[in-house]
C-alpha cells in the first residue's frame, strides 16, 4: 500500500429529493508516472490510482479511468442526484491493487 | 525647447488641472499602479507599444504623433508631456516632476469636496516598487492608502510579499474591501477572497467587482502565494455581474487588473459591465475608450494621474459617463501638507540609505517600452561586468522611473527600477537552443493576437545579444538572427552562453540582489552614459 | 523571465499511442461530429503539472480526455452511472507543452461527439 493516502471528499449532509449537489474529491496520492528517473538515471515504476467510483445506495454516480497523465493528489468533480436518503461512497483503486474507501450519509429531509 | 518654465508655468493652475464640480449623481475615484511611487517622480511614456491583431493602432497602442493625433494634444503642450515620450527632457525641465501622494490627496480631497461621499478605487501594484515598501513589507503604502480613504483595490505585486502577508493586511491592517473575482484557492476551486462590494451612493446600488491580475502564477512566482488559481476566469466574471444585478445593482464598476487588451475582449464579452477602471499595462488615456456599452477608463501609473469618473445613475442603469484624467503635475498641485507629514514619516527609518549617491547618469535613464530603455541597458551592462556573463537578462517590467541626464542616481533612484522579493542576480549556463526559447516565449506572452494570451510586460530586455523580431509571426518565427555582441558571432543552438539575469520565479535562484549588483556597476563607473539601443531589431509589420 | 530550466519536458514513450489511434478505439473507427460537447480548461496553464478541465455533454454515456501533446495521450475516461447529476466532471491533468486538449463524448444514441481547446504552457513571464 502507498504510504500517506489521504481521501478527502466536500459532501452535503443533507439534500431535499431528487437535488442535484456538487461533490469534490481529492485524494492525496504521488501518481508515479513511470516515466521519470531516479537520480542514478533508472525510470522510477510507475504506481497510480488507475481506477476511482462515486455511488451512492449502491448506485454509479461516475466511474473514472485514470492514466498517468492525472496529476498528483488526483481531484474530481462531478454532480450526483440524490432520490432519497442514504450513503454515498467513493473508493479509489491503486496499481499496488489497493483501495481506499470513503463514505458520507445525506438525509433527505 | 523654447518653452520656458514661467510660461508654462502660468498655462497651469491647480483649479484647471482638478476641473469643475462634476455631473451626474455617483463619483469614482481612481488611481492604478502607483509602485509604492510616494514622491514626484520623472516618468517617460514609451515610444514604442505594439498592438496585435485586432487592435493595432487602437489606443493604447499609440505613441508619439499617433497619440498627439489621436487626442487633439498640442505637441509641446502640458499633456503632450505627461501622455507622450517625445522630447522628454526638455519638456521635463519645462513641467517639472509628477505625482507625489500628498498632491494626489490634494486632488482627492478636492473631488471630495464637491463630492463627499466620492468612492477611492486603487486598481492594485500599490504595495511594491519603492526601498520603503520593500523593506516595510508595504505597510507603508497601506497605511498612506487608508489615510486617503481608499475605499476598494485588487492586486497583482502585493502577492509577491508573500500570502501570509498579504492576509494579515487584509484582516488587520487595510481599512477598505481587497476584492477578486477571479481569485480562487487551487485545492478545492472555491472562492478565496471577496469577489465585489454593493455600496449605496445618489440613491442607487453600485457594484463594485474586483479582478486580479491574471497570470500572477505565471508572471511572479508562484511559491510566494501557494495554493491560490488566478486566471480571467470570464465565466466567473460574467457570474458575479449576474449576481450584482439580480441584488440590485443599478451600475457595475469592475476594478481590473487585467491589462487593457484583456479588459477590452472581456467588455466585449461579458455584457452587464457599465465601467472598467483598467490597470497593469501602466496606459494613460485622456478619453474613456467605450466597447459597446461599457467605458474602459486607463489612468496611468507611478501616481501621474487620478482619473475622476462621474456616472448619472438611475434605477434602471448608467445613463450618462463623464471622465477626466487629471495629470498631477508637482509644481502646479499644492501638496497636502497633512499627507506630506505622514508620508515623510514612512520614509523617515530609511531617509539616510535613499539619499546616498551612488553615481551619476549623462543620459536619460528610462524603462518603458517594448523592447528596451536606458535603466535596463545599464542594469543589463552591470549584470555582464559584476557577473561576468555573456549575456544579460532584465525583465521587461513596466514599473521604474525615469531619472534625467546630467543628475545624480541615488540609492533611491536605484530601488525605484529593482525593488521587489525575489531580487537575486542569478548567472547560469544556457544554450543558444534554450535562449531561444525563452525569448519566443517571452515574446508570444506579450504578441499573441489573441488578448487572453497576452500578460502585458514588456519584451525581456537583452544585454549581449542583439536580435531581430518580428511581432506579427506566430511563437517559433518572431525571433530570428541572435548574435553575440562581443564578436559579432551568431548564436549557436549547440553551443554554451554564460547567463546573467534577475527576478526569476524560480524558488531558491541564488545570487546578489539586484540592486547591489547595480550600485556596484555606477560606483565603478561614476557617470553612465547609456547610447541609444540599436542591437533590437523590430520588424512591425 | 523566470523559470529557467523549467521541467516541462517528460520523456518520450516508445510505444505511445497517437490521438488518432485514441479516440479511434473509444470510438470503434467511427469519426466523431460536433455537438453538444463543452471542453473548459485555462488559456494559459499556471503549472502545466496540475491544469484544471472540465467537460460537460447533456445525456452522454462517457467521455474520454487525451492530451494530443503529450507523449502518450491518454488522461482519463469518465463513466456516467444512471445517479450522475449531470454529465459533467473536473479534473487536473499533466500537459508536457503547449497542445491541444480533446474531449470525445459517447452518446446515449450510439454517436460520438468531438471538442477540443488549446491550452499553453509557458515558462514565466515579465509583467506591468
Ligand atoms: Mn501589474
Ligand atoms: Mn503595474
Amino acid at each position: 500500500m502507498a504510504e500517506n493516502v489521504t481521501p478527502r471528499v466536500r459532501v452535503p449532509s443533507e439534500a431535499t429529493a431528487g437535488e442535484v449537489v456538487t461533490i469534490k474529491t481529492l485524494i492525496s496520492h504521488t501518481m508515479e508516472s513511470g516515466q521519470r528517473k531516479d537520480d542514478q538515471g533508472n525510470v522510477i515504476p510507475r504506481s497510480i490510482i488507475n481506477r476511482f467510483v462515486a455511488a451512492f445506495n449502491g448506485e454509479t454516480i461516475i466511474d473514472v479511468t485514470l492514466e498517468p497523465a492525472i496529476s498528483t493528489n488526483p481531484y474530481f468533480e462531478f454532480d450526483a442526484k440524490i432520490p432519497e436518503s442514504g450513503t454515498m461512497t467513493f473508493t479509489w483503486y491503486d496499481d499496488d491493487g489497493s483501495t481506499y474507501e470513503d463514505a458520507h450519509d445525506i438525509t433527505v429531509g | 525647447g523654447n518653452w520656458s518654465r514661467l510660461a508654462a508655468q502660468q498655462t497651469l493652475s491647480q483649479d484647471d488641472l482638478i476641473g469643475p464640480d462634476g455631473s451626474g449623481n455617483v463619483t469614482l475615484i481612481h488611481i492604478t499602479d502607483i509602485h509604492a511611487q510616494t514622491q514626484p517622480i520623472w516618468f517617460r511614456e514609451p515610444e514604442i507599444n505594439l498592438g496585435v491583431g485586432d487592435v493595432a493602432g487602437l489606443p493604447p497602442h499609440l505613441t508619439g504623433d499617433a497619440f498627439r493625433k489621436a487626442f487633439g494634444i498640442e505637441k509641446g503642450s502640458a499633456m503632450d508631456y505627461a501622455l507622450t515620450y517625445d522630447d522628454f527632457v526638455a519638456l521635463a525641465k519645462t513641467y517639472g516632476k509628477m505625482g507625489g501622494l500628498d498632491r494626489i490627496s490634494t486632488v482627492v480631497k478636492a473631488i471630495r469636496a464637491d463630492r463627499p461621499d466620492a468612492l477611492l478605487l486603487d486598481g492594485g501594484d500599490t504595495w511594491q516598487g519603492s526601498l520603503p515598501a520593500l523593506r516595510s513589507n508595504g505597510a507603508d503604502m497601506v497605511k498612506l492608502f487608508n489615510a486617503l480613504k481608499t475605499d476598494a483595490m485588487t492586486a497583482h505585486w502585493e502577492f509577491t510579499l508573500g500570502l501570509d502577508r498579504v492576509n494579515e493586511i487584509i484582516e488587520g491592517e487595510f481599512a477598505g474591501a481587497f476584492l477578486g473575482a477571479n481569485i480562487f484557492d487551487a485545492t478545492w476551486d472555491e472562492p478565496a477572497y471577496e469577489p465585489m462590494t454593493m455600496v449605496e451612493r445618489g440613491g442607487q446600488q453600485i457594484a463594485i467587482i474586483g479582478q486580479a491580475f491574471p497570470y500572477l502564477p505565471i508572471a511572479n512566482p508562484s511559491w510566494l502565494f501557494p495554493d491560490l488559481s488566478f486566471g480571467v476566469r470570464q465565466e466567473r466574471m460574467a457570474a458575479v455581474v449576474q449576481e450584482a444585478r439580480d441584488a440590485g445593482a443599478a451600475a457595475v464598476v469592475v476594478l481590473s487588473h487585467n491589462g487593457f487588451d484583456v479588459d477590452r475582449q472581456m467588455a466585449a464579452n461579458v455584457p452587464g459591465i457599465d465601467v472598467i477602471l483598467t490597470g497593469h499595462t501602466h496606459d494613460a488615456i485622456p478619453e474613456p475608450v467605450m466597447v459597446g456599452q461599457t467605458a474602459l477608463i486607463a489612468s496611468g501609473s507611478h501616481g501621474k494621474f487620478v482619473s475622476r469618473v462621474d456616472l448619472d445613475v438611475q434605477s434602471d442603469g448608467v445613463k450618462a459617463i463623464n471622465h477626466r484624467l487629471i495629470p498631477i503635475f508637482s509644481d502646479v498641485i499644492t501638496p497636502d501638507a497633512e499627507m506630506t507629514a505622514m508620508v515623510d514619516e514612512t520614509r523617515a527609518p530609511y531617509a539616510d540609505e535613499m539619499a546616498e549617491v551612488v553615481g551619476r547618469t549623462s543620459s536619460l535613464l528610462y524603462r518603458r517600452g517594448n523592447f528596451n530603455g536606458t535603466w535596463d541597458d545599464l542594469i543589463c551592462n552591470a549584470l555582464i561586468s559584476q557577473r561576468e556573463a555573456d549575456i544579460a537578462l532584465s525583465p521587461g517590467f513596466r514599473w521604474g522611473a525615469s531619472l534625467l541626464p546630467d543628475q545624480d542616481i541615488t540609492r533611491e533612484d536605484i530601488f525605484n527600477v529593482t525593488a521587489m522579493s525575489y531580487p537575486n542576480a542569478y548567472r547560469t549556463e544556457m544554450s543558444g537552443e534554450q535562449l531561444h526559447l525563452i525569448m519566443e516565449d517571452v515574446a508570444d506572452n506579450l504578441f499573441n493576437p489573441d488578448p487572453y494570451y497576452q500578460q502585458g510586460g514588456d519584451m525581456v530586455r537583452v544585454g549581449g545579444m542583439g536580435y531581430r523580431i518580428d511581432v506579427s509571426q506566430p511563437q517559433g518565427s518572431r525571433i530570428t538572427d541572435m548574435t553575440l555582441l562581443r564578436d559579432g558571432t551568431p548564436i549557436e543552438p549547440d553551443k554554451t552562453y554564460n547567463v546573467a539575469g534577475w527576478a526569476s520565479v524560480n524558488e531558491g535562484t541564488e545570487g546578489p540582489p539586484i540592486w547591489e549588483v547595480v550600485e556596484a556597476h555606477i560606483r565603478e563607473q561614476g557617470d553612465v552614459s547609456i547610447d541609444p539601443n540599436a542591437s533590437v531589431d523590430v520588424a512591425a509589420g | 523571465i523566470g523559470a529557467m530550466g523549467a521541467a516541462l519536458f517528460v520523456p518520450q514513450l516508445a510505444m505511445a499511442a497517437t490521438t488518432e489511434e485514441a479516440i479511434s478505439a473509444f470510438t470503434g473507427g467511427a469519426t466523431p461530429g460536433e455537438g453538444d460537447l463543452t471542453l473548459t480548461a485555462p488559456e494559459i496553464a499556471e503549472n502545466g503539472n496540475t491544469v484544471p478541465i472540465e467537460v460537460s455533454a447533456p445525456g452522454a454515456e462517457s467521455i474520454i480526455i487525451l492530451a494530443a501533446g503529450n507523449p502518450n495521450p491518454d488522461v482519463a475516461t469518465f463513466n456516467f452511472g444512471p445517479l450522475a447529476g449531470e454529465q459533467s466532471a473536473s479534473t487536473r491533468i499533466r500537459l508536457a507543452k503547449t497542445q491541444d486538449v480533446v474531449a470525445v463524448a459517447k452518446m446515449s444514441d450510439g454517436s460520438f461527439i468531438q471538442a477540443k481547446q488549446e491550452v499553453k504552457v509557458t515558462i514565466g513571464g515579465c509583467g506591468g
